[in-house]
């Protein structure tokens, strides 16, 4: 058990890793158990930041800026907002602590407690086993793949260009990913992605946006009395 | 390179932290809270296959997550005002009307 545990401290961004992941289950559990609501607001923030820390250390920059901008910042606001319109002081804070106290939490804590611990049996260094053999397989074909594209593209002049931008990218990963640091997938990546093969998943959640919108406006309408 | 499992307890940790704020919160506010810690941990596995697997589709799936979660988050809090404007309180317990 401790053996399995070495790696995790063996370089920077592995401790920054734990770091960061502990600080994001903190400030997690602090967020569901305050009784004011603005508290557990701030204390989500953090938890925020620290996942996309841990998106930065995963080589994702792009989609740590997302969580940084779409999650701390707009669905934040969301939420303050409503709480600032929601919250009135002593009272609503008195009123939520009737709601919950947390010696009544007992039952849920251990239905939680024993969900995490099997889960972390499945995984888990414990049982001494390959536990990931096909999450690591997989992995391990792609980076095969990886190397076959490469080759293809260094022989064939006229693959297309899609190809020979995700070889060049997987090639610079691959080489890299024997290092500490394995490649980042950037914008670029992620734009050709999702404007090429997931083209229909961006009107799809353009449609999705858009009916959220209309059912806020309605939702949040102030109707007049009588009328539903 | 982050070991796969640790990577996969923390979002497991996440999701159960956030299931339990579901089971033990009445307010209306937290429940909505805690679907956003549980969105956040199924994303954080996303984007963690999406490294050892070297392609940008789970990036994509972390995209279309934060679509479903702006536009969920938007739609939750018009009816927590909306709960707020009719019961004066945020306890579910409180919508139990259509009881009997």
């Amino acid at each position: 058990m401790i053996e399995k545990l070495v790696p995790l401290f063996s370089s920077i961004p592995n401790i920054l890793f734990v770091i960061a992941s502990a600080v994001a289950l903190l400030s997690a559990i602090f967020t569901v158990t305050r009784h004011n609501a603005v508290h557990a607001l701030l204390y989500l923030v953090i938890t925020m930041m620290a996942i996309s820390l841990i998106f930065f250390l995963l080589g994702a920059p792009f989609a740590a800026a997302l969580q940084i901008i779409v999650y701390a910042g707009a669905i934040m606001v969301l939420f303050v907002f409503v709480t600032m319109m929601l919250h009135q002081g002593e009272a609503t804070i008195i009123q939520e602590k009737q709601l919950y106290q947390p010696s009544k939490s007992l039952g849920a804590s251990v239905l939680c407690i024993i969900l995490l611990a099997e889960c972390l049996f499945l995984l888990s260094p414990l049982t001494g086993e390959e536990p990931l053999a096909a999450f690591s397989q997989a992995a391990q074909t792609t980076q095969t793949e990886t190397l076959l594209l490469t080759g293809k593209a260094a022989t064939n002049k006229a693959v297309t260009d899609k190809a020979v931008t995700i070889s060049g990218t997987l090639a610079s990963s691959a080489t890299v990913s024997g290092a500490t640091v394995s490649g980042n997938i950037g914008a670029r990546e992620i734009g050709l992605t999702l404007f090429g093969p997931y083209l229909l998943l961006v009107e799809i959640s353009a449609l999705l946006l858009l009916t959220a919108l209309i059912g806020a406006f309605h939702l949040g309408r102030r109707h007049q009395e009588g009328e539903l | 390179m982050i070991p796969q499992e640790f990577v996969l307890f923390f979002s497991l940790a996440l999701f159960c932290i956030g299931v339990f704020g579901i089971l033990v919160r009445r307010n209306l506010l937290f429940i909505l809270i805690s679907i956003e810690i549980m969105l956040n941990a199924v994303a954080v596995l996303f984007v963690a296959a999406s490294h050892y697997h070297n392609n940008a589709d789970g990036q994509i799936m972390y995209l279309l997550i934060l679509t479903l979660a702006a536009s969920e988050v938007a739609v939750g809090l018009g009816l927590l005002i909306q709960m707020y404007r009719r019961t004066h309180t945020l306890d579910v317990d409180r919508l139990s009307s259509m009881k009997g």
